[in-house]
């Protein structure tokens, strides 16, 4: 039963047995769970005066005090959670816009309807991205969860479109592709069975990497004041530690600690990225 | 030859009247009363009446029809009027920019180049040497993974905090004032040095992985493996190996760029330095759209220009791509 089951699935046996996958998901599933239950196990609220302020982490304190005596665990945690949804969310629009763009701009490769989508992914691309972003969160004068994954994801998705379209491209002229055209299966449905189904794997990591890409985005906005505008967020605790000198005064604990744990984060869905890649591509897994 | 720069002129140019629209569009889109909040703010300062007078028929116009405010506005562009700015009240934004874009090319400039020479070759390295691989690779994708601020914390912390060798906050030291003198250069560098690190870091480790992989792509491949039947060296290997992955990397440049400059806001907040990024932050805390406006111009104008650039050596360096430019599937 097992059996059949993995020899069906064989490209997730090679990918759970991968050593950076398994590494790198420990780690993930680490910082989800800290994000899911550290606000729970936190005893202040995220605003609240928790004690002495200036404090290295304690057991009492896991991530010490704020100059201002705020629980630095706490925000932390809650931070966390809000910096993860925005990321997760923008980081799915965006994978989907991106899937669209070059799923069609391929299937079509070569027409003027090709070129004028791939002029628009260029024009995105060489676009820069915080600053577009900066003009339009300053004007946002109420910025929710949704908002800020979508303002995000607005400028996330371009390489997205371009890498799909080119694996597209390569994926068209297969001769089930063809024998779908010529059996008149209507377009949205070649691209979904047969084009779309055979790039699972590759649009996993995708996301990966784009989810990646806008969680720097959005934690580069926080720490510029331009996220929320309601809570707290990763960013916003640096930038509070930023503007209060916490650096200066040797405060680690406040301007590291928060930043560090999304570093690793990132770090390792890089690993499982690279893992995957790994077990994905048979060339590589012979290695 | 032709053919590659038009179309990528195309796109620039595209690129560039798209941003012009978006500094046109965004303020009338948004709610609330723009007029009156600059109306308020300008109220309290000599002289505020007649240039905030100027200010609104320049880039309001509300009363002409909406194509004749836009032909307007793109007078100001190509004259270079953006207005007056409201923090530095009444320098043109103009002036302040020309003063701030100094010291972004001054940081980035020259990371970018050397974060791109050391990361391709520490990468070249990785590429053919597995222990090497192993024990670099984690380091080069934390540092990839690593925000700028975050980095430039880190970097505050270590060399201005513990150590205390350099500076952490501005470009030169309060008491110093700009001129060609041995003293001020040595200052401006001693401030200039951390910035530029961090700009260098956290760049490099996506270079070496874009490297490594290139070259473990051509490892792979047939003219590599006959060249170690031949008994080519390790070495003489990755050299070719290194001129073949260098390719995508430039292309990879021109991609990024418009990241790299974002993160230097970013870190220009952090070390409080006085670059567009800072200008920029301190027009949206301040709400001095103008100036905003400007720095954000400045910026998709400078990252389209360094795209331009790195496409014509991209043609000097890689003549196929003409060839593969025209005849791209």
């Amino acid at each position: 039963m097992a059996k059949d089951f993995w020899a069906k699935h064989e490209n997730l046996y090679y990918a759970l047995t991968n050593k950076k996958v398994i590494f790198g998901l420990t780690i993930v599933a680490f910082v989800f769970l800290l994000a899911a239950f550290g606000p729970m196990i936190a005893q202040y609220e995220y605003d609240e005066y928790a004690g002495q302020g200036y404090l290295p982490p304690s057991s009492e304190h896991f991530f010490g005090t704020t100059i201002d005596g705020k629980d630095v665990f706490t925000r932390t945690v809650n931070g966390l959670r809000s910096t993860l949804l925005v990321g997760a969310i923008a980081g799915s629009i965006a994978t989907l816009i991106g899937c669209i763009i070059g799923f069609v701009a391929g299937y079509y490769g070569g027409t003027i309807f090709d070129e004028l989508l791939m002029m628009l992914t260029n024009i995105f691309v060489v676009m820069p991205q915080l600053a577009l972003l900066i003009v339009i969160a300053a004007f946002l004068e109420v910025r929710g969860t949704f908002v800020m994954a979508v303002i995000v994801a607005s400028t996330a998705w371009p390489w997205t479109a371009r890498a799909v379209r080119s694996q597209t491209l390569s994926l068209k002229n297969q001769e089930y592709v063809s024998l779908s055209r010529i059996s008149s299966i209507s377009v949205g449905r070649i691209l979904r069975e047969d084009i779309a189904s055979n790039m699972f794997s590759y649009v996993f990591m995708v996301f990966i990497q784009q989810f990646n890409g806008t969680m720097l985005a959005t934690v580069q906005l926080e720490f510029l004041g331009l996220g929320p505008t309601k809570g707290i967020s990763l960013g916003l605790v640096m930038q509070n530690a930023v503007n209060w000198n916490g650096i200066q005064l040797g405060m680690w604990w406040w301007a590291i600690i928060p930043g560090l744990i999304l570093t690793i984060l990132i770090t390792a869905l890089y690993f499982i990225n690279t893992g995957l890649d790994a077990a994905f591509n048979p060339r590589l897994r012979e290695m | 030859m032709g053919k590659y720069l038009r179309k990528k002129l195309i796109i620039y140019i595209i690129t560039f009247i798209l941003a012009v629209t978006i500094n046109f569009i965004i303020p009338r889109m948004m709610p609330g009363d723009p007029i009156q909040s600059l109306l308020s703010r300008f109220s309290g300062m000599e002289g505020g009446r007649e240039i905030l007078q100027d200010q609104l028929t320049l880039l309001f116009n509300l009363d002409q029809p909406l194509w004749e405010q836009y032909l307007n506005f793109w007078k100001s562009v190509f004259t270079l009027d953006f207005g007056i700015s409201i923090i530095q009240f009444p320098t043109p934004v103009i002036d302040i920019i020309k003063r701030a874009i100094v010291y972004d090319l001054a940081v980035l400039f020259p990371a970018i180049i050397l974060s791109w020479i050391v990361g391709n070759k520490l990468g070249a390295y990785s590429g053919t040497d597995k222990k090497v691989d192993n024990a670099s690779m984690p380091f080069f994708y934390f540092l990839a993974s690593s925000p700028y601020f975050w980095m430039a914390g880190i970097v505050v912390f270590f060399f201005g905090v513990v150590i205390g060798w350099f500076p952490i906050s501005g470009a030169y030291s309060s008491t110093a004032s700009p001129a060609f003198t041995w003293n001020f250069i040595a200052d401006f560098l001693h401030h200039w040095f951390l910035p530029f690190f961090t700009m260098f870091l956290v760049q490099l480790g996506g270079w070496a992985i874009g490297m490594r992989n290139m070259i473990m792509y051509e490892k792979s491949s047939n003219y590599s493996k006959y060249m170690e039947t031949l008994g080519a060296s390790k070495k003489l290997i990755r050299r070719y190996g290194f001129r073949n992955g260098v390719l995508p990397q430039v292309t990879g440049l021109a991609l990024r760029i418009g990241r790299i400059v974002g993160g230097a806001i970013t870190v220009q907040v952090v070390f409080n330095y006085p670059g567009l990024g800072r200008m920029m932050l301190d027009a949206v805390q301040n709400q001095d759209y103008f100036l905003m406006q400007g720095v954000f111009l400045t910026i998709v104008t400078m990252v389209l220009a360094a795209n331009f650039i790195v496409d014509i050596v991209y043609m000097f360096i890689d003549p196929r791509v003409r060839l593969s430019f025209t005849e791209e599937v």
